[in-house]
């Protein structure tokens, strides 16, 4: 039995439960690109427990990319029930969807986006500031920025960092205010494989001694294998 | 942390930003040379005419205070009535030709000017000996590059340099009166006479009773016409004062607009960071109206240094034709001016930032 199916079974057991960090119920979501309704989302049932790192897997296409901008407030649901940590993302307002981006959902992006003004320590400070707290890095951070490798690094721009050091950067702005999950969408897709390995180890490591939730869509086989539960999308539909 | 992004965006693109200050720069230069220039032009205007020595002035009939003059409607017997006034010590007309705006020739009564004023002060040469000399000031005489013995046409006239005296009385260009009356055609007429009294503080008082027997000519006393000196008074000057701030809130407006606006397309997926990141619609404008409130605070900043340039060189290549003051309250007008031209000018491109979907600027290249 695939890890998707058993996740799909196990909805009923853990969707109540206080360990369930994402639940997802019959989540459609329908775009219109002119007078054409393209379903890209078609009834999406997923549970992520708390402390869990799944992988999304699925093709160019499948939806997977549109459920993560869904999970991370992005963009609105057409229909169908998404909480995250308690939060039911149904019938948010935009302001509402910026409030949960701010204090309960991070982003790792496959282009790093890092503003490219700012030092690598901006990035992660305009972070802080946005949601609130404190510029100053914990000694708690401090060690995260260890693990992640990039203390060294923080005062460059992101212009002379290295493709696997801006991901880095942008995984150390992604967890900054301790979000409740951390989506990261093909967070390999830029880099070498040497790099790949380095970036997913990190982030399997982060999880493994953070318990960080972290919800990583991907179309690659291997990325997915650093994951504790894989789930395989496919056009629109967990299967 | 947000000054640090702002000032980090503004540096980013050093071109556009010191572009679009140095536009603001200018459209605040324009509004303050040209404020300048009126209060400088009047002051000056008001500083020879008091240096004159005369407590009261008689202007031609139908003549507003402001009125350029240019024409010797009254006769030089009016001269009589006034000195059969009480409390009437002296009296002096002169007339005034007007030439390319705005360089005016006096004739003037050089012995009667002497006992009203004690004369010019001479650097060089001195009082007009025969009809064809000039007394010309020391801006006039340097900008014009004129000595003693220099010949210069004016009118219809060929006139030699007699005298350059030091300036800040009566006019820039005189000559003797009788000389003027003939080449404008005006022998025994007068443009303005001014009247020294035995006590000034009867000005007011002698200028009403002087009314009566000059046919209610216009009849000042030289504090009332001081008063009446500003630019309020001008109807033309203060219309164009606003037209030129009108246009350079507009380019303000349009280059603000356009820096703004490139801004922002340039930085969409940026601002889908700030989204995504948590940023709200009003954290992105904030951003960008900070940055266009600095941009217009530099730009008032280098406006301000840039008319001590202009007022500098108008000092050095035309300081006889344009004087320019500086006038400090103008410097928050001309301020908050550009600040406000400059933050309509961000409205419609931080209305864009706002509206981005987060998504759409992610996948922006």
């Amino acid at each position: 039995m695939s890890d998707a199916v058993m996740g799909a079974e196990h909805i009923s057991a853990v969707s109540t439960g206080a360990s369930t960090m994402i639940r997802v119920r019959g989540l459609t979501k329908v775009y219109h690109v002119g007078d054409v309704e393209v379903n890209a989302l078609r009834g999406v049932d997923l549970n992520v427990a708390r402390g869990e790192f799944v992988a999304i897997v699925g093709a160019s296409g499948s939806g997977k990319s549109t459920l993560f901008h869904i999970l991370g407030g992005l963009t609105p649901p057409t229909a169908g029930t998404v909480v995250i940590d308690g939060k039911d993302l149904g019938g948010m307002t935009n302001q509402q969807r910026t409030e949960l981006r701010k204090s309960t959902v991070g982003f790792v992006f496959q282009k790093y986006n890092l503003l490219p003004t700012l030092s690598a320590e901006d990035n992660i400070k305009i972070v802080e500031y946005i949601g609130g707290r404190s510029t100053d890095f914990t000694p708690e951070f401090q060690d995260v920025l260890k693990l992640l490798g990039i203390t060294d690094r923080m005062k460059h721009k992101p212009r002379a960092l290295s493709g696997g050091q801006q991901q880095r950067v942008a995984i150390a702005r992604g967890i900054v205010n301790k979000p409740a999950i951390l989506l990261a969408d093909e967070p390999t897709g830029n880099l070498d494989s040497q790099n790949s390995a380095a970036v997913l180890g990190v982030i399997k490591n982060l999880n493994e001694r953070t318990g960080q939730t972290i919800l990583m869509i991907t179309h690659d086989p291997e990325a997915a294998s650093y994951a504790s539960r894989t789930v395989h999308i496919r056009d629109g539909q967990i299967v | 942390m947000l000054n640090k992004l702002i000032l980090a965006n503004l540096t980013h693109r050093p071109v556009r930003t010191l572009l679009s200050v140095l536009a603001i720069a200018v459209e605040v230069t324009m509004i303050l040379t040209l404020v300048g220039v009126s209060h400088g032009t009047l002051d000056s205007t008001k500083d020879r005419a008091k240096a004159v020595g005369a407590d009261i002035m008689v202007r031609p009939p139908g003549s507003s205070v402001m009125s350029s003059l240019s024409s010797a409607p009254m006769s030089d017997k009016y001269l009589g009535l006034v000195m059969a006034q009480p409390h009437v010590v002296a009296a002096t007309g002169t007339v005034v030709q007007s030439l390319t705006f705005p360089d005016s020739i006096t004739g003037l009564d050089f012995d009667a000017f002497k006992k009203m004023s004690g004369g010019f002060r001479y650097m060089d040469g001195g009082d007009p000996v025969n009809d064809e000399d000039m007394v010309v000031d020391e801006d006039y005489a340097r900008q014009h590059h004129l000595h003693i013995g220099s010949k210069i046409k004016l009118i219809t006239n060929q006139w030699n340099i007699s005298g350059i005296a030091e300036g800040g009385k009566l006019a820039r260009i005189c000559v003797k009166l009788s000389a003027l009356q003939n080449v404008v055609g005006t022998p025994g007429h007068l443009t303005l006479i001014y009247v020294k009294l035995d006590d000034p503080t009867l000005a007011e008082q002698v200028a009403n009773e002087l009314k009566a027997p000059l046919n209610d000519d216009q009849v000042y006393s030289i504090n009332a016409l001081m008063d009446a000196y500003s630019i309020s008074n001008v109807g033309m000057l203060k219309d164009f004062i606003w037209v030129v701030i009108a246009v350079a809130t507009i380019v303000g407006f349009i280059v603000v607009f356009m820096a703004m606006y490139t801004a922002v397309l340039e930085r969409t997926r940026e601002i889908g960071i700030i989204k995504a990141v948590g940023g709200s619609s009003g954290l992105v404008l904030s951003i960008l109206l900070r940055e266009t409130l600095l941009l217009a605070i530099l730009g008032t900043l280098v406006g301000i240094v840039l008319t001590y340039g202009t007022q500098w060189l108008m000092k050095h290549s035309v300081p006889a034709s344009l004087v320019q003051e500086t006038v400090y309250e103008w410097w928050i007008y001309a301020g908050a001016i550009a600040i406000v031209g400059a933050m309509l000018g961000a409205i419609v491109p931080g209305m864009k930032a706002v509206q981005q979907d987060v998504t759409e600027a992610l996948s922006y290249e």
